[in-house]
Parts: C-alpha cells; structure tokens; sequence
C-alpha cells in the first residue's frame, strides 16, 4: 500500500483548505462504499452499509487535513510573512521549503534573532518566494501553503511531511479495500477538516452521525529517540498503539479491551499507549451529544508536526489489520 | 426508604477512601449506587459512565415534569502507568496535582493485582541540596518486585493512587485524598434523603459525574443527555489558609458558598440565596469571572442553554491527597438544594427570565 | 444616535440587562420573533419575503457584552477588590473611573502616589490584584451596602466625536457590532429567514453564540465586530491587523475559525462589485462568536465583519464612522446575494 500512503501524504491540504486531498480521497474510495456526502464543515463522509439487523453506527475517522501556513503580510519587498495553521514548530522549518496551492514554493528563512540560543518565535520567520516586491509576488495574503517534503523509505520506514494524518487516511482507504465480509453495523468512514486546529471537522461530524462508537485512526509520538521529547513507552515498529488516555481523553475501557482483544486474536503485534499532550478527533466523537464510546488506534510516528514525519511501514499494514479485524467483528458495548 | 438516619460521616469515609481516578471510576460509582439506591426510583450509568439517579416529582407533566440536575462529580485525580523501567514505574497524572506533594507518598498501582507502592524520593544525602522541584517524569514507583515480577503484574495504562485513610482532624473536620468532589457526592445523597421525606413538584436528576478533572467531559455529555431545566454543580472552594488569597477563599465551617458570575443565573443565585436565609441556613458568597473549573461551566452551555448555579463546599488543600472539609458544610450544602427543590413548582421556570438584571443585586 | 446609547450603557459579561433593553425596546417591532434565553440572548427572526422553497436561514451575530470588572469583596478600610471580566490589559486600569452595579455607584481604581514608588517598581505593571477601586466608603460595611461582592462594573467613559469622521468610546467591542445588527433589522426584512441574534458573555469565551447557535441552526452566518486596530507608524514592515478609514475587515482566519474560503472570497467580491472599499483582517490574530458559532451542530460557514477599532478592550476605542456604514451596507450585500451554491466544499 506504499503507492496510496505516497499518493495520500504528498496531496495538499492544510487545515480549513483540504478541498484537493478530499478530492483524491473520494476518487479512491467511491467505488468501495455505498454512499458518499461532504458537509458543511467539510467532511467527507463515506457510509459502507452494514447487514444492518443491529442498527448499530461505527464512526471511523481520520483527519485529512495538515499543518500548514497562511500568508498573514507581504512586505514591500516580497517577503512574506504568515501565520501557523495548527501547530507549527519553527525550528522544524527554518531551512525548509513550503508549496502554495497555487504552485509557487517559497523557502522559509529567518531574521536574526536577539538570542541565538533561544528557539525562535513564529513570527521571526518569513518567506522567500523570489520576489522583489508587494506588486511581483505571486501569493497574497490569505493564500495558504503546506510543508514540502516528498515521501521516503529509510529502511523499513517511511518519511514524510503529512504522515499526521494522511497515514490514517491511507490505512481507512486499505480497510475498505479489505473488508471482505459485510460489518453487522452501518460503518461510516469520515475524513475529517480542521483536526489541527482544534478537532473541529469530528465535532460537527460526530454531531451530524451520531455514532454509536468511534474509533479514530491517527498518530502518536514516540519515546524510542535519543533524549525524546518526552518519554513514552511507544516505538516504532512495535506494532500500533492502542490509546489508553491522552489530553483529550480517556479511551473508553471497553473499547480499548475490543482493540485488545482482536489484536491478541489475530496475533498482530501492538502496543499500549498514554499520550502525555496531544489528542486526536476520539477526543471530539467521545463528547458528542449525549457521549459516544470511543478509542484511537494510533500509528507510532516519528517527529510529529516536522517535515519529515516517519513512520514504520510494517505498523502501518498492522493498523490497517487491526481496524479491519474490529470492523468485521464489531462488539458493542 | 431508609429508616434510620444517614451517617453522613460514615459515608464521606467510604466515599473518599473508595477509588475512581477520572475514566474509571467503577469502584466509587459502586459505593455512590448503593448511597443512591435507597432514594431514587431509576438509576442508570450513561455511555461516558455518569451515575444517574431519578428521583421523581409529584409535579404534573408525566415524562416531561420539570427537571433539576444536581451533578457533583466522583471522579478523583490520580496516577497513570507510561513506561516500566528496569522493574520501577514511570507514570504521569490524570488530573492535575502539584507535583511537589508526590515524593514520599504511598501508593496502590492497580496492575494484574493491587500492588503497594511508594513514590521514591532520593535522599537528600545524596541528592545534594536543590530549590529545584523534581518533574513528573523524573518521579517513579517503587514496588519492591523484581524487574521480572513487575513486568508481569503492570503494564502501561494502569491506574494508581494515592493511599490516605480518612482521618478526623476534629469533631467536624475531615481529611482524605477525594473530598473533590465525593463531599459534593455526600451533599446530594443528603438532599436525596431529605427530598424522601418532603414533598417536591419537580424530577431531580441526581448525578454523580465522570471525568471532571480531565475536562468536564461527564457532565458535557450528561447534561445533553438529560436535558434538564436547571442545573446545580456542586463543587469544592478555595478554603481560608496560607497562600490562598482572600479574594478567592471561602471559610471552613461558615456554610457553603454560592458563586455569582457569567456563568450563574442570577435568579438561580437569588433562589439559594433566599432559601438559605429562609432556612436559616449559613452560607457565603463566591465571586467568580467567567466560566468557572467546574461541571457548572458545562452545563451552562448545553444544548440551547441551561440556566445554572454552582454551590462550593470549603475544602482546604485541594488537589492533595490530605484534602480537608466540614461535616457541617457538607450537610448544610445537603439541606440547602432539598429547601431549594421542594420550592420549585410549576411557576419556576417563568421567573427564570433576564428583565431586571443591571448590574447587581437588588 | 444609537451607537451612542449602547456605548454608554453597562454591560459587562453576564451582566447586559441595560443593553438589552436598549435593543429590545428599538427592534421588538421590526421582528417576526424575539426570544431572551437562559443564557440572556436576545434571538430573534424575521420571515422570509416571497413563497417557494424552503429558504435560506442567515443568522448574524453581535455581542452585548463588553470587558470589565465584578467586585469580589470588600476590605476592612471600605477598598473594593476586583477580578477582570474578559481581557483588560493591566496596563490600562490604574486611575480610570468605574461604575458599579446596580446603583451604578461611582468610583475610581487607585494605586500607590507615584512619591511612593521606586524606580524599579515604576518599570511594572501593577497587577489588577494589587490595585483596589475607592468608592469612597468609610469601612467595609459602608462599601457593602453600596457594593456587594458579585456585582459588575465597567468604565464610566462617554461616547463623543474625535478627530475627523471618528468616533470614541467605551464598549465599541461590540456595540459597534450591536448597531450594525440593529441597522441591518431595519433594513429588512429580506427574501431570506433572517435571524439576528445579540449574544452575551461573549468576552468570557463565546459563552452565549454557542448555546444560540445550537437553537438557530443557521446555513451560514454573520458575525458582526469591530475588531483590534494598530494602524500607528511602527518601526518594522509588518503591516497591521486592520487599519482605520479602509472599510470592513473581512476575516480569513483567526484563533477560533478558519473561514469558509469561497464564503470570504464571495463578500470581496460583493464589496467590489458594490464599490465599497473592504480589507481582510491580518490571518492568525484574536476571535470571535464565529469560533462557537461555526462548529455548533452540524456546523455552519461563518463569517467576521469587522469594524476596526483603535484602543479595544480600554475605556475608549475609535471607530471611523465611514467603516461603520460601510460595515452594513457591505454585510446587507452579502446577505442578499449569498447562496448555498456558492459556499459549499
């Protein structure tokens, strides 16, 4: 499944503006599902149909949309300057490059800074897109930009900007092609806006849905580096993650025992996962209304919110077994 | 119906020494059911976990009778595993404590079995002195087992807590590691009791709510699930001590304390108020500026808006596990939102509107 | 003037009763519906014109509330303690006048004679616990009977004209908002279901705009603002967030929302096509009711149009009264034109 994972971390679409990748989406998953609708948030929502005797509506999601930038101010010169959509570190940036959806690419410098040893602030960097002036510079404020970074293997592993969440979008794509069985319950696979910014896409969506359960498909850190930004229990190459509690949430215990139970079932390797900071759209889908049952299973990931996100492929095809494995032996509480 | 009187002392032993840290709160929903039991027609757990007790009004209505939703929340804060370390555990917080209070603390680590703990603290001797606070992360468990021992009976996710018996610092002053919020508990079985003795018009939703400490997240969900006319959050204040700002403490002992705010109803303040002083009932006042840290923040935005009111309980030491109440105020809390309730009738609801509201009370 | 009257009137977050009865008793006639919810909301709805298919539903928001200050108690020599309401910037506190409560008692926030303070301390900000307001009161009982702790106040700042074409006064976050809102009323009604709605609290976290949402369901809405203004010189090329004199700001994105891109770009070009001049408001800066609004439900597109406003959140802004018109000939435009069809995904 390398080729969709590429197709799918390589597309554009930074929160708010995910209109290209949802395209790309759709055109890959309409012929797998019975009915297909975007809302108002933006959404993309795909209902496979279940046997239906149950009655019963899982919620699958998995954010499309990326952390990117919006140009805030062009100078009078051609710099431009822009705003974080989600959470941009900008140390990850300097040096780097970001692609506008128009086409143009720019590369991210940075004015001096008082204190060489401090980490600088967003608003010390600025872009260089070849201009000479306000009048000659292809982007305007508003126009928005994504990281530039094109798939690689490193060994086993893939790296990538967009692994957070593209690679969630790939393994739902993957679930649908290998779903052979019919699910007793309706399953709505939702490619969700705006998680970056606040998890706002599964807000109206979960509303809108109103599931029974919700599983979200996305990534969490590590602690298998050198000196980890914090340490954690989770490597790469162990297997998915099975959240247990992150800031967002506590996963719903029986839902977390579902995810352990087909795991240990199907012999797919895994591992268990507290998320000190961080949430994914579970957070959101477990809130909705009245409160949904809700779990994650995470894909452990290498320098989240970097260009070069890395992921390790083998997990991959294993989240992609576990999620098949719980949709077709749905349990419900 | 009970016959005897409830031992509320008893009951806030039991209630702050069962476990529930936020998520899994099974074992205190058990203790808080049977509390419950004897005063409600229908108990039922919601899909977040929230306990909620119905205890119906002889209002007209039927199903639709008018609602109050009184929520204090069982969840507790408490310690979670991340990583098993050469036989030693590594954990971080659900909730949120100061760190400073978990060196030297005993512990349960709810693992394969309920293993006794100690939160290590490394000598000063060799430490060296520091002003420095040890950080969460570099903090751990210590069970005694061999690596191998440990390795097989925790494992990631596993929940621990503090261990601290209830201990009586006096005649009304109680000390224990969940008094936030399982006073608040204490409170509504108290008015549950009374309200088994008194008429009341209205249906009264007691619930005992999950996940405060993580977010709101149980009374998020079971407010829209419950829908209820007005909402009462019963919650513990910043009770008078050292380092406590007088314009943020409430008194232990002096009665509980009703909050004025953005995030109150007026008129749901002006009801406590003046059933407080009709009953003779001490109580004080609790100014707060915007959506307050408790389950009132979220009920307030339910829906299309619920008017809500918020009654503190004094508690000293908040967020330790020597957590300090009043008997007293607890019981006062209890018999202020039965006054409260046998009070309401089939008229509230049109007093509950925003026409004379200017500035401040009348 | 109507603007005039909302900016003096008392308002803080959860405490708009003056103001909304100042908008009340001028548009209760001119609306189908006018409900005041639980959380002090004034939602009302104005009928479409013509017959036919179910017609678009437009909501358009402005909040009554404005930032101050609630008393929280009284100290032994009758000094009044208080909290903020909202984001005052403790610069800005320290000797200005307030009314408060009820009986909207005058008063002053004092600080330490300037002979008191060192040079060090002179470089601080005194924070707005280390400040008290005097009302004049003898002991702690004096200032209770006048001031109980709990009660709301605000500055005591009066609307006037400024400079050229300006205007100045408090509460302009968002009475401007609120005057628009009421024009737009009676420019109405429209061949769409209109229903405007004047929000509270929402400086305390866009409190009131998510419980309205939830009733209304809008397809799309409005927010009506005035928004933050610091077209001063400044030494860097790095533009400002709005300027003064250049017509509404139109959001992109803020704090709380990303707007709907072909919504944004739909009332720029209305703004075009009606010769009105307008501006997007710099991207990643401040928030508004829209952050609640367009989440709530099943979500709506949301868009802020902003007054600019010099000094917001002080006890007194400037507004220029040509971008006030502009405001509501601009937003009357986009209402009318606006389309599913031209917004969706």
């Amino acid at each position: 499944m390398k080729d969709i994972i590429k197709k799918m971390v390589e597309g554009f679409g930074p929160s708010g503006f995910e209109d290209s990748i949802r395209a790309a989406i759709r055109d890959e998953i309409q012929p797998l599902v019975d009915e297909i609708r975007v809302d108002a948030m933006g959404n993309l929502i795909a209902l496979k149909k279940g046997t239906g005797h149950d009655g019963k509506k899982i919620m699958v999601a998995a954010h499309m949309d990326e952390i990117g930038a919006m140009v805030s101010y062009v100078d009078k010169k051609g710099f431009v300057r822009f705003t974080n959509l989600g959470g941009v570190v900008p140390i990850f940036e300097v040096g780097g490059r970001m692609r506008f959806e128009n086409g143009t690419i720019g590369v991210i410098a940075m004015e001096k800074l008082e204190d060489p040893k401090k980490a600088p602030e967003l608003e010390k960097l600025y872009v260089d897109v070849g201009a000479t002036s306000r009048d000659d510079c292809p982007v305007n404020v508003g126009d928005v930009a994504c990281f530039l970074q094109p798939m690689v293997e490193l060994g086993p592993c893939l790296a990538s900007k967009a692994m957070d969440d593209r690679v969630g979008c790939a393994i739902m794509i993957q679930a649908l092609r290998d779903m052979k069985t019919k699910p007793a319950a309706d399953i709505y696979f939702v490619f969700t806006t705006q998680e970056e910014v606040g998890l706002r896409g599964a807000t109206t969506g979960a509303f809108g849905i109103n599931p029974d359960v919700g599983i979200a498909i996305d990534v969490t850190g590590t602690g298998d580096t050198p000196e980890p930004a914090r340490k954690m229990a989770v490597s790469i190459g162990a297997g998915p993650a099975i959240k247990i509690k992150d800031s967002g949430m506590v996963v719903t215990p029986w839902v977390k025992d579902w995810m352990i139970d087909v795991a240990t079932a199907q012999k797919i390797p895994f591992q268990l996962e507290v998320l000190v900071g961080g949430a994914t759209d579970a957070a959101a889908i477990q809130k909705s209304r009245a409160g949904v049952a809700a779990g994650c299973i995470s894909i452990p990931c290498r320098y989240i919110h970097s260009p070069s996100e890395t992921v390790s492929y083998a997990d991959v095809l294993n989240s992609v077994k576990l999620l098949v494995g719980m949709l077709e032996r749905p349990v419900f509480n | 119906m009970k016959d005897e009187p409830m031992d509320v002392k008893a009951l806030l032993k039991s209630l702050s020494e069962a476990c529930g840290v936020s998520g899994y709160e099974d074992e205190v929903r058990g203790v808080i059911r049977q509390a419950f039991e004897p005063y409600c027609d229908e108990i039922r757990v919601d899909t977040m976990g929230n306990l909620i007790g119905l205890k119906k009004g002889s209002g007209k209505g039927g199903a639709r009778r008018k609602r109050v939703m009184l929520a204090g929340h069982m969840d507790e804060i408490g310690l979670m595993v991340t990583e098993i370390d050469q036989g030693f555990i590594r954990f971080t917080q659900v909730g949120g404590y100061d760190t400073r209070v978990l060196p030297a603390q005993a512990v349960t680590v709810f693992g394969r079995e309920r293993l006794p703990g100690i939160i290590a603290s490394v000598p000063p001797h060799v430490s060296g002195s520091s002003d420095k606070s040890t950080p969460m992360d570099e903090l751990y468990v210590d069970v005694g087992l061999s690596e191998s021992q440990v390795n097989k009976l925790a494992r990631v996710g596993d929940l621990i807590t503090l261990d601290r018996p209830c201990v009586e610092l006096s005649d009304d002053l109680l000390c224990g590691k969940a008094f936030d919020d399982r006073a608040s508990v204490a409170a509504i079985v108290t008015c549950l009791e009374i309200l088994s003795q008194t008429a009341h018009e209205w249906d009264v939703y007691a619930v005992a709510t999950v996940q405060e400490e993580v977010g709101l997240r149980g009374a998020t969900t079971g407010a829209f699930g419950i829908a209820p006319d007005l909402g009462i959050a019963i919650d513990v204040g910043f009770g008078k001590q050292p380092g406590v700002k007088e314009k943020f403490a409430i008194i232990l002992g002096k009665g509980p304390a009703l909050a004025r705010g953005p995030n109150i109803h007026p008129k749901l303040f002006a009801g406590l108020k003046a059933t407080a002083e009709k009953f003779e009932i001490p109580y004080q006042v609790e100014v707060t500026s915007g959506g307050t840290g408790t389950d009132a923040n979220a009920i307030q935005l339910t829906r299309d808006g619920i008017p809500t009111g918020l009654i503190s309980i004094p508690e000293r030491n908040m967020h330790t596990p020597v957590e300090t109440i009043s008997i007293k105020d607890v019981e006062r809390t209890g018999r202020l939102l039965a006054c409260y309730i046998a009070g309401l009738d089939a008229d509230t609801m049109g007093q509950f509107v925003w026409d004379d509201d200017n500035g401040g009370e009348k | 003037m109507m603007l005039e009257k909302l900016s003096n009137a008392f308002g803080p977050s959860g405490c708009e009763g003056d103001v909304r009865r100042i908008v009340i008793s001028d548009i209760k006639s001119r609306v189908d519906e006018l409900t005041v919810d639980h959380l002090g909301n004034v939602i009302c709805r104005m009928k479409a014109t013509g017959r036919g298919k179910k017609p678009l539903r437009i909501m358009a928001a402005a909040h009554l509330d404005e930032v101050g200050m609630i008393i929280t108690h009284a100290d032994d020599d009758g000094f009044l303690h208080f909290d903020k309401i909202g984001g005052i910037d403790d610069r800005i506190l320290p000797a200005k006048g307030v009314v408060i409560g009820a009986g909207k008692v005058p008063g002053v926030i004092i600080a330490k004679p300037v002979h008191l303070t060192s040079a060090e301390e002179r470089g601080k900000v005194i924070s707005h616990d280390d400040l008290v307001i005097d009302i004049g009161a003898a002991n702690k009982d004096a200032a209770v009977k006048k001031c109980a702790p709990g009660d709301y106040a605000t500055f005591d700042t009066r609307f006037r004209r400024f400079g050229r074409g300006l205007v100045a006064g408090k509460a302009f976050d968002d009475r401007v908002g609120c005057a628009v809102l009421i024009e737009l009323i009676k420019r109405g009604p429209y061949p769409f279901e209109f229903c405007p709605v004047f929000t509270t609290m929402e400086e305390v976290g866009l409190r009131g705009a998510k419980v309205a949402a939830f009733k209304v369901r809008p397809d799309i809405a409005l927010v009506l603002e005035s928004t933050i203004c610091e077209d001063s010189p400044k030494e860097k090329d790095r533009g400002s967030v709005t300027a003064i004199g250049k017509g509404p700001a139109l959001s992109l994105a803020d704090r709380g929302l990303i707007v709907n891109r072909k919504l944004v770009r739909f009332a720029a070009r209305r703004a075009a096509a009606l010769g009105v001049p307008c501006q997007f408001k710099q991207p990643g800066i401040g928030g508004t009711d829209g952050g609640a609004i367009h989440k709530e439900g099943e979500g709506a597109p949301t868009l802020p149009v902003s007054v600019p406003a010099r000094y917001i959140h002080s006890p007194m802004a400037v507004i220029s009264l040509r971008d006030f018109h502009h405001t509501i000939d601009l937003a009357e435009d986009v209402m009318r034109h606006v389309t599913l069809a031209d917004i969706q995904p």
